[in-house]
């Protein structure tokens, strides 16, 4: 591979990376969705780049099924929802965003030593791979458990995903099945979760998880 | 090897005839002559094997893990076992099916929870475990047989008692499983194969292998019943329908042996001394703590449970020993041993099957387990009451019937103590023989008294004083262990050299080894230090003194005439509460006095009512088990605050199960990246 392929490869996978960085400081939910966005975009541009690069065609689907459902159709779905439902849109961080920056960063320094000596055999652009989608999806599980609001969790899953669909594209020989049948688990869940925000906020008018415990008549 | 696998499937066909009992008028015929056949089938099969040297069949079922498959392989040392599992399950199919018509007719239909369908399910799962040749395997079937003793257990659940011991059974049972899975894990991280040819071939280093003995003492032992481990097993016996008692006491806690002796002699490879130190130590504390247990005992079948324990106790005596003298390099002795065990577990089969029928045809015919509302029973159930004698006989160790031997072996192998170099294991031995002894003479007192109370003396009750002998199929039931009992006491070697393979591959050797002259009818190991002993020689000596005896007795005191008091106190009659009759407890008077006032902390209380009251006096005995003070109870306190503090798990909030899962995966990669430097 030439060495401009490989750079751009892997400061695409580092864009999306930096995405989810800054998914985890915002404070607001419209800003939130147009990071994830920009994130879905950034692993479009990856995908689309390696079926260049590689000369394998089927990326090509991968890229264009993220462009649409995480570029256009997600974000676009949950801003309508965040609008009709009139959600507060202020997004309450359990952890301080410091302490949440300090927290990413130490993961990322794990998912390097972690991945870089097992894969000591690969490509240099396959363990590169590995760090940086290993990173999104733990950045995504810490999104969701450091923040109060049902949408942004909603938002963090969405991301863990873009971390496997990053992995995916990066390892060559990944079946297209495979993201397919991610893709559509992702659809699935978000149409499951677009239903569970509507039912939360019929019941309980209001989206903050905080409030909702407080229903189960246990408190924390 | 095919013969048994087919067997074991046909139990699982008679499973599904006895669930559909209902539909089939002939069920319980169906299943229990089904099931007997089967198991006559594999216990010939291992038979013949033995005989002809030792089978040594394996096969490998494309079943389970899909990468693991399912080994089986039956050698000797299965053979054995798997004769004296099928033997029981003959007897106890043909008594079952006499016991369950009986109480079929006396109770009407569904009284009781489904025994049909379990009851094969509870015999294939002891096969199973007995064939199982990898650890997956060994522990799927052993969870198997214990679910499916479980729930036989549970056919009882009305009675009052059944629930509690059931709840208690499966916890121990879990227990004993969680301990053999360790133990299997530690035998196989060596190398990660789970199949018992590869554990067999790298042996562990001393510190895991001293893990596994100690887990599979914990493990087998608590199915076994070892003190302090028994605690469910006077609970649980009792509670199932007598043939299924008989199973679970005669023939499951052999099973437990056998995976003793698989994993102690066959998997761990070349003993420690100090592992036969251990396990003789606990054999020694269940004997004696079994029948002192048993001894204060009311309840027919509890008594005999806590005899199971006292029985384990001899035959892990007997295992300790062999190990002992296999870690000396002095085979032949640990081959005399090891044939003890073997014997004693044949032996217990028998004797405890035969007894636990005997108590089943007891309470078929009076409705009673209570010693205190039995007695007279010879006059009215005459083949019972002869049938019951054999068995406590054999199980007292009285000459000429097949306890006298499993003993003497076991004594024979006991004197051989100094031969070791190990100064504390030759004192170990000297106690552990002298605990023996009092254990055995101990039982011979437990069933003087359960016999002389429960046949001889005056009905206690208006049911013992009605009791009418049981059907033919029970007597016949009875018959063929006692039968057994008795042709093995008199000629013993032709079953202890049937085993012999079995021992050589275990100790590499053979009780015989080095003796030219071995006739089949005298039984004289090569080191039982020029002991022997000839079984036909002792019944005709006992059977010629007893005619003498009954002639001496018949001749001077039968027609002399006898003067009593008018005034019999209630003796006169059948007086349906003779109470002033010697009862269970003032047999066991003094034994509990003696021993029971400290291990047990028996009390007495007299309730004297005052002058002039017509209130009559009372006696009561209070006493409380140790086992359950040191072992259970604080056991049961730390599991009670465990799932108190679990409990709180059960309310979090989503993001706080999030952290939790969270947490445990940065955990397990932060320990993946550390042990990769």
């Amino acid at each position: 591979m030439s060495d401009l392929g490989y750079d751009a490869a892997h400061m695409l996978g580092a864009v999306v990376l930096l995405m989810s960085f800054a998914l985890l400081y915002q404070r607001r939910l419209f800003s939130l969705l147009n990071v994830f966005t920009m994130q879905a975009l950034a692993l479009t541009a990856t995908a689309a780049w390696q079926a260049y690069s590689h000369g394998e065609p089927h990326l090509y689907i991968t890229a264009l099924l993220t462009l649409v459902l995480k570029a256009i159709l997600i974000p676009v779905a949950l801003h309508r929802i965040i609008v009709k439902m009139k959600i507060h849109r202020s997004i309450e961080p359990a952890l301080g965003i410091g302490l949440t920056m300090v927290a990413g960063v130490s993961l990322v320094t794990l998912s390097i030593l972690l991945v870089l000596p097992v894969t000591a055999d690969a490509t240099a652009l396959t363990r590169e791979n590995l760090a940086l989608s290993l990173s999104v999806v733990l950045l995504g599980l810490l999104m969701m458990i450091s923040r109060r609001n049902a949408v942004s969790q909603v938002v963090g899953f969405m991301s863990i995903e873009n971390g496997l669909i990053l992995a995916a594209v990066g390892v060559a020989g990944m079946p297209l099945v495979v993201e397919m049948s991610v893709a559509f688990s992702v659809m699935v869940a978000f149409i499951i979760f677009g239903i569970f925000l509507f039912h939360i906020r019929e019941r309980f008018d209001t989206l903050d998880m905080q409030k909702i415990e407080s229903f189960r008549g246990e408190s924390d | 090897m095919g013969l048994v696998v087919s067997a074991i499937a046909f139990l699982f066909a008679m499973a599904v005839a006895g669930a559909a009992a209902k539909r089939l008028p002939q069920a319980s015929t169906v299943v229990y002559g089904g099931t007997a056949g089967a198991c006559a089938l594999i216990a010939l099969w291992a038979a013949v094997g033995l005989a002809g040297g030792g089978p040594d069949a394996a096969l490998v079922l494309p079943v389970g893990l899909p990468w693991i498959q399912a080994h089986l392989r039956a050698d000797a040392l299965s053979a054995v076992f798997l004769i004296v599992v099928n033997l029981g399950g003959i007897t106890a199919s043909l008594f079952g099916w006499g016991y369950e018509r009986a109480h079929h007719d006396s109770h009407g239909a569904s009284q009781d929870g489904p025994v049909l369908p379990l009851y094969p399910l509870f015999l294939a799962g002891m096969n199973m475990v007995l064939i199982a040749a990898d650890a997956f395997t060994f522990l799927l079937s052993w969870e198997f047989m214990s679910l499916a003793s479980w729930l036989l257990v549970l056919s009882t659940h009305r009675e009052p008692e059944t629930p509690k011991a059931a709840r208690l059974y499966i916890i121990m049972a879990s227990f004993g499983t969680a301990c053999l899975l360790l133990a299997f894990g530690v035998l196989a991280t060596a190398h990660g194969d789970y199949s018992f040819a590869a554990m067999r071939a790298h042996a562990p280093e001393a510190g895991a292998a001293a893990l596994v003995v100690v887990l599979i003492l914990l493990g087998a032992g608590s199915k076994a019943g070892l003190v302090p481990l028994h605690v469910w097993l006077p609970l649980a016996h009792p509670a199932a329908p007598s043939h299924v008692s008989a199973l679970m006491s005669g023939v499951m806690t052999k099973v437990a042996v056998y995976a003793m002796i698989r994993v102690l002699f066959d998997l761990l490879g070349e003993p420690d001394w100090w592992w036969g130190g251990v396990t003789m130590g606990f054999g020694a504390l269940t004997a004696v703590m079994g029948v002192l247990y048993a001894l204060m005992q009311d309840d027919v079948k509890r008594l005999l449970a806590y005899s199971t324990v006292e029985n384990i106790g001899a035959i892990v005596i007997a295992l300790g020993l062999a190990l002992v003298f296999k870690a000396a390099h002095t085979p032949v002795i640990a081959a005399l041993a090891l044939a003890a065990a073997l014997l004693h577990v044949v032996n217990h089969s028998l004797f405890k099957s035969l007894l636990f029928f005997a108590a089943g045809a007891m309470l078929t015919a009076t409705g009673s387990r209570d010693l205190n509302r039995l007695g007279g029973l010879i006059h009215r159930m005459p083949t019972t009451a002869v049938l019951a004698l054999i068995g406590a006989a054999a199980i007292s160790a009285l000459p000429p019937l097949n306890g006298f031997v499993g003993e003497w072996l076991l004594f024979q192998a006991i004197l051989n103590a100094p031969a070791l170099s190990e100064w504390s294991l030759k004192i170990e031995i000297a106690v552990v023989g002298a605990a023996l002894a009092l254990a055995t003479a101990l039982a011979a007192a437990c069933f003087v008294r359960l016999y002389g109370i429960a046949f001889l003396g005056r009905p206690r009750s208006r049911a013992a004083a009605e009791a009418v002998e049981v059907g033919r199929a029970m007597r016949l039931g009875m018959a063929v262990p006692a039968v057994l009992c008795v042709v093995l006491g008199v000629l013993p070697t032709p079953l202890i050299r049937l085993f012999e393979p079995a021992l050589r591959l275990l100790v590499e050797a053979g009780p015989f080894d080095g003796r030219a002259y071995q006739p089949w009818f005298w039984l004289a190991p090569t080191s039982a230090i020029g002991n022997s002993y000839n079984g036909l020689i002792m019944l005709v000596v006992i059977a010629l003194l007893s005619v003498v005896l009954v002639l001496g007795i018949h001749r001077k005191a039968s027609d002399r005439v006898r003067w009593s008091i008018p005034w019999g106190c209630g003796f006169d009659g059948p007086d349906p509460a003779a109470v002033t009759q010697y009862t269970a407890s003032s047999f066991g008077q003094p034994i509990r006095r003696a021993f029971g006032s400290t291990v047990f902390r028996a009390r007495d209380h007299v309730e004297m009512p005052a002058p002039g009251d017509t209130r009559p006096a009372r006696l009561s005995v209070t006493w409380t088990d140790p086992a359950w003070l040191v072992v259970v109870e604080p056991l049961s306190r730390a599991v009670t605050w465990l799932a108190d503090r679990a409990n709180r798990l059960q309310f979090m909030t989503i993001r706080r199960y999030l952290t939790l899962m969270f947490l445990a995966l940065v955990v397990l990669l932060v320990m993946v990246a550390v042990t990769q430097r």
